[in-house]
């Protein structure tokens, strides 16, 4: 592995070399390595599709599986479909994220498809942390995709992070939710620059008792722009929550659009959504104990992201 | 040693919110400012902390003039703030709070003693957020804590009573004491409770933008209480 692409694996997941457990690394379009494990099994598509399909055995307890996709050059256009089938009870944590390092000046684009389902009681934690790094012209490109199908009483939380160096990205999450399922989705996007980022959530709450809890944190910055929009469809005696908190710096705009629709009468359904600059009584606080306004600043941004 | 020289202070719209203010607070000293509402107290103790500008005026930290110093310098030279009403904070939690306060790494132990010592249950507290769920009365605390983990030459509190119930109060007294045994700076609350101003080694009454009274709680107390038996009297002349 070069240095690059160990940089940016550390970056995306946290590792530093070849993760223990069941892995694929993809590197600009192309498997760089992969391990199935005896619980967890990843095979290449053979529909002709790029990508990969993930099968855990039910039953399977706290095992990861690690499939980090990167991009180390310009002008690379990967799409990429990988499928995650998890067996019912079984408990894992899946950790994918992309990185694209482009010095180039030609655009860098990678879009992921993923498809969860999840049977009987089984449970998901989905990390995906998006980077994009390198002093080229061109675009770093991210638009992942996440469609959820939640048998009964199963657990889907998905932590997703974007902090920096995607100059765009279109976010689409959808779940159908059977009865007893749950879903949580925290999001954090920092924008800056020239970048956009819209994120769509669509949510259907088709069993008793499922529920969703959508969370949404981001800062834009400079001349960014955010579109953040969220549906939630309640059809059945559900809960649905979606809240999008969002801070405003220089000339960044945050659009929230937010849409509850209640089908059935038991459905309790909110929508929270607060945008606004940093307040000045945070800046003052934080400098009455010493700091300068630019570190009081960095401070509130840090704990909002955390 | 705090001096304030001759400070004015006009706000758009309302004139004279403080004429011509001069007073010293020693080191060592614990000073009750107190008055009436809309005397002008919060606003001499924001203009102490570098959160208002006087139109003229001066003041002096141990014979220096900070008049023209940001809130950053000031909060370096020496000065800390326990706001009114303290401000939430996502994301950022307690023990981050009193870490910042303090300019260093704090231990998590170090921090809890902050904590413990405003009558906090400092296990439940450290870790969350300074946010919504915190009530009046636990912000209230923390924001004293924050004051406590600067150990400055001078702390300032306005009105820390506020929201604090009436169990915690003798609690709030007590962290007050000891502040003025163990500090070496001094301490400037502004209050309206008579059990502050008893422990007040000088108390100092705004009103109306102007220092009606100074000098030691025996001088200034008896008069400030004889105040509610006027108006007690003027009530019952009114029947």
């Amino acid at each position: 592995m070069n240095a690059v692409l160990k940089s940016l694996l550390e970056q995306v997941s946290d590792l530093h070399d070849i993760p223990a457990g069941a892995y694929n690394i993809r590197n600009n379009g192309h498997s760089e390595g992969r391990n199935s494990t005896e619980n967890i099994q990843i095979k290449g598509k053979t529909d002709g599709k790029s990508g990969i399909d993930i099968i855990v055995k039910a039953n399977t307890k706290n095992e990861f599986v690690h499939i980090p996709a990167l991009i180390t050059e310009g002008g690379i256009n990967d799409l990429v479909y990988n499928d995650f089938y998890i067996g019912e009870n079984a408990d894992v944590t899946i950790v994918a994220g992309c990185g694209v390092h482009n010095c180039s000046d030609e655009a860098s684009m990678h879009e992921g498809i993923h498809r969860f389902f999840l049977a009987k009681n089984a449970k998901v934690k989905y990390l995906e942390k998006h980077i994009g790094e390198g002093d080229g012209k061109g675009e770093r490109i991210i638009n992942p995709q996440t469609h959820i199908f939640a048998e009964e009483n199963s657990y889907m939380e998905m932590d997703t992070v974007q902090l920096k160096g995607v100059d765009s990205t279109n976010r689409v999450s959808t779940a159908k939710l059977a009865e007893g399922a749950t879903l949580v989705i925290k999001e954090k996007i920092m924008t800056h620059g020239n970048q956009t980022a819209e994120t769509s959530f669509e949510v259907e709450l088709d069993g008793k008792g499922s529920s969703a809890n959508l969370i949404s944190r981001s800062v834009a910055k400079e001349s960014s722009k955010q579109i953040f929009r969220s549906i939630i469809n309640g059809n059945a005696d559900c809960y649905g929550h979606s809240e999008c908190d969002a801070i405003i710096m220089d000339s960044g705009v945050v659009a929230a659009i937010p849409e509850i629709t209640a089908n059935h009468l038991d459905a309790t359904l909110i929508h929270e959504a607060a945008i606004g600059k940093i307040a000045g009584d945070q800046l003052t606080k934080l400098m009455t104990l010493g700091l300068t306004e630019k570190e009081a600043e960095q401070q509130i941004i840090n704990g909002f992201l955390k | 040693m705090l001096e304030l020289k001759n400070i004015s202070y006009s706000a758009e719209g309302k004139q004279g919110i403080l004429k011509n203010i001069t007073l010293t607070i020693e080191d060592k000293k614990f000073v009750v400012i107190t008055g009436p509402n809309g005397g002008g107290k919060s606003t001499l103790a924001k203009i102490i902390a570098g959160i208002e500008k006087p139109q003229s005026g001066q003041i002096l930290l141990d014979g220096e003039d900070i008049t023209s110093l940001s809130i950053t310098e000031r909060a370096k030279a020496g000065i800390s703030f326990a706001f009114q009403q303290p401000v939430r904070f996502k994301g950022v939690t307690v023990k981050d709070l009193i870490t910042l306060a303090s300019g260093q790494q704090l231990s998590t132990e170090t921090a809890c003693q902050y904590l413990s010592e405003v009558g906090l249950c400092a296990r439940d507290y450290i870790d969350r957020e300074v946010n919504a769920s915190l009530s009046g009365g636990e912000l209230k605390r923390i924001e004293i804590a924050t004051v406590l983990a600067r150990k400055t030459k001078v702390s300032l509190f306005d009105e820390p009573e506020a929201g604090i119930d009436l169990w915690s109060f003798k609690n709030l007294i007590d962290v007050f004491e000891k502040m003025h045994e163990e500090i070496q700076g001094s301490i400037v609350i502004i209050s309206h409770q008579e059990r502050i101003l008893n422990i007040a080694d000088k108390i100092i009454v705004l009103s109306n933008g102007e220092i009606l009274k100074e000098g030691t709680k025996q001088a200034v107390l008896p008069s400030l209480l004889n105040v509610s038996e006027g108006c007690r009297f003027m009530k019952e002349e009114n029947r």
